[in-house]
């Protein structure tokens, strides 16, 4: 969105300006002749007919489905009485999202809005520096395992993750053990268990995530900057986090919604001792509900999509923004 | 000024030195937790597992589904936001849209939407050929449905690092000088723009493939067992092989993805580097 050096209004237009650098691309050869010959000589197009479209297809099509069912599944699930309710299956109702927003299931979305916001400022500002330290390292192998390692951390984030939190800090874990911990009223099983294993997961997203960003920094920059007197405090401050900034945003709000959505660690971490949504909603889904209330799990589905639009919608004019600064 | 660049190598090593603590600390312990018996050292959590049941299906499940989904993620998105880039600003604004509203639907949220989805295969198509499909792609030896909830789950992420390669190389400059060149179009594409993106393309199979692998979410609530699921389900009965089997599958999936990067790297050797 920043790069291009001049945005392409319209197909009409596009298609002059690939006429335009054809022109100029076999110049030598058939400008100066007919410019009518343009039309039946071999013309270099700067892309070929219809190619945009060719190209994105595929991708559209398979969004529509794969995106596009599933959530009218939820849209009409939410708003309809379940199959297995008693009478009027299937006919709209308004009770399961007044259900969905009451009760041990507010908690729930509470405490899952308020772990990710934290996990995620936390997770950015640590990935940060972490991540420049990295990008600017003078080993290539050590780039390298850290990248890798990020990768698998950043997914790690799952069952493993839970059990080597367990053995770790767990009731029985080794540093409970040895430093006993317990007695200082340590519990891996709370919110701040909780957040230490979710940044377990989120730092390295974090990392790979604006690692590319970092890398698009150039050293003539810092240069310029450091020839005219900056410190390395006043380069960052004015010149590289502002550059950034549309690029930690985005972060932010991509560890929130990996944050929000975790499921797996919790469920084979804690349970159901910490109020989280996801695993009310796969509780709902597997069966625990009263009977009839089996569409509750669609509006509780749909509360968490309403939640994690709502943060998107606050991103996207930041990230507008700040991208404007660039251009 | 050499003065302040040792002052912010040492801050870097700092940095990277409590980084690295934090993050082999849980490993190291869970190594120790794992071969430490009560009465002393003891391999058995390690030993037992190639013949635990159920282990090696779950992995090469899991590394198919993982393969198929990193190859359909890259068909879809490398050719779409090349093209984008060159192309028109609104079909742009539309594929990046497409590729973040994922990131709007939390896995949970997706996994209860396609299990409605896939609940109306008998309740109103029972008829028509629709169920059949509907059938064939909840398939227990290859689950199609599962491919299309990864790949889709992998688009933000892959979205993300493809389009901060792209950011970083001028596509268009690029594309246009392989054109003037006499590049045909697929060349240009292949030998011009693909080179300059490879850092891009390895972190968005990177994040795809370990997405797959530690996938938990929608294959335990769909009921179907890769090694994730199968790691929770051995833990039920054996707590310290399911921590052995953990370190090991970090261990494997890292081992991967470096020798991904190896290969990555290779190819950088063999050509001169870029200005």
């Amino acid at each position: 969105m920043t790069t291009a050096p001049t945005p392409v209004p319209s197909s009409a237009a596009a298609d002059r300006d690939s006429t335009r650098v054809g022109g100029g691309a076999g110049g030598s050869r058939t400008a100066p002749k007919n410019p009518l010959a343009d039309r039946t000589a071999p013309r270099r197009r700067l892309r070929p007919a219809g190619g945009p479209w060719l190209a994105t297809l595929p991708l559209l099509v398979f969004f529509a489905i794969a995106f596009g069912l599933p959530a009218i599944a939820i849209a009409i699930g939410a708003f309809t009485l379940s199959p297995d309710a008693p009478s009027g299956a299937g006919s709209f109702t308004t009770s399961n999202m007044t259900a969905s927003v009451q009760g041990a299931y507010s908690t729930a979305l509470l405490g899952s809005i308020k772990l990710s916001a934290l996990t995620a400022l936390i997770g950015v500002l640590v990935g940060l520096p972490l991540a420049q330290a990295v990008v600017t390292s003078r080993f290539r192998m050590m780039r390298e395992a850290v990248l890798s390692a990020s990768g698998v951390l950043a997914n790690f984030g799952g069952v493993p993750l839970a059990f080597a939190f367990v053995a770790t800090l767990g009731n029985a874990g080794e540093l409970t053990k040895q430093f006993k911990l317990t007695s200082h009223g340590w519990s891996l099983y709370t919110f701040n268990g909780l957040t230490i294993v979710y940044l377990y997961f989120l730092i390295p997203l974090m990392i790979l995530t604006i690692t590319p960003a970092l890398e698009g920094l150039r050293v003539q920059w810092r240069e310029a900057a450091s020839n005219n007197g900056a410190t390395n405090w006043q380069y960052w401050r004015h010149v590289a986090l502002p550059i950034l900034l549309p690029s930690l945003l985005g972060g932010y709000v991509m560890l929130f919604g990996s944050a929000f959505a975790a499921y797996a660690t919790a469920a084979a971490m804690v349970g159901a001792s910490i109020p989280l949504i996801p695993l009310h909603i796969a509780d709902a889904l597997s069966g625990n509900v009263l009977v009839g209330q089996g569409n509750v799990a669609l509006a509780l589905s749909l509360d968490m999509i309403v939640v994690a639009a709502i943060v998107m919608a606050v991103y996207l004019p930041l990230q507008r923004r700040s991208a404007r600064w660039l251009s | 000024m050499a003065q302040l660049m040792s002052k912010i190598r040492w801050g870097r090593g700092a940095v990277l030195l409590i980084a690295g603590a934090y993050f082999l600390v849980p490993m190291v312990c869970s190594i120790i937790f794992s071969v430490d018996d009560n009465t002393g050292f003891s391999l058995k959590a390690y030993t037992g597992l190639l013949g635990a049941p159920g282990f090696l299906d779950s992995l090469t499940f899991t590394l198919e589904l993982a393969a198929v989904t990193v190859v359909v993620m890259l068909l879809l998105l490398v050719p779409a936001l090349i093209a984008v880039r060159l192309g028109s600003q609104r079909l742009r604004t539309v594929i990046e849209i497409v590729c973040s509203l994922p990131l709007v639907v939390p896995v949970v949220a997706l996994t209860a939407g396609i299990i409605g989805v896939l609940r109306w295969g008998p309740d109103y198509l029972h008829d028509t050929p629709f169920f059949q499909t509907i059938v064939a792609i909840q398939n227990p030896s290859f689950p199609v449905v599962l491919v299309l909830a990864y790949v889709l789950m992998s688009l933000p992420l892959a979205y993300r690092a493809l389009d901060a390669g792209l950011r970083g190389v001028d596509v268009r400059t690029l594309v246009e000088a392989a054109r003037n060149c006499g590049a045909s179009w697929p060349r240009a594409v292949v030998t011009v723009v693909l080179p300059n993106l490879r850092g891009a393309l390895l972190n968005a199979t990177f994040i795809t493939l370990a997405l797959v692998l530690g996938e938990f979410t929608t294959s335990s609530i769909l009921g179907y067992q890769p090694f994730s699921v199968w790691i929770y389900e051995a833990g039920k009965n054996d707590g310290q092989m399911s921590v052995a089997v953990s370190v090991l599958s970090l261990v494997i999936a890292w081992v991967l993805l470096l020798a991904l990067s190896a290969v990555g790297r290779e190819r950088r050797g063999r050509k001169p580097a870029r200005p």
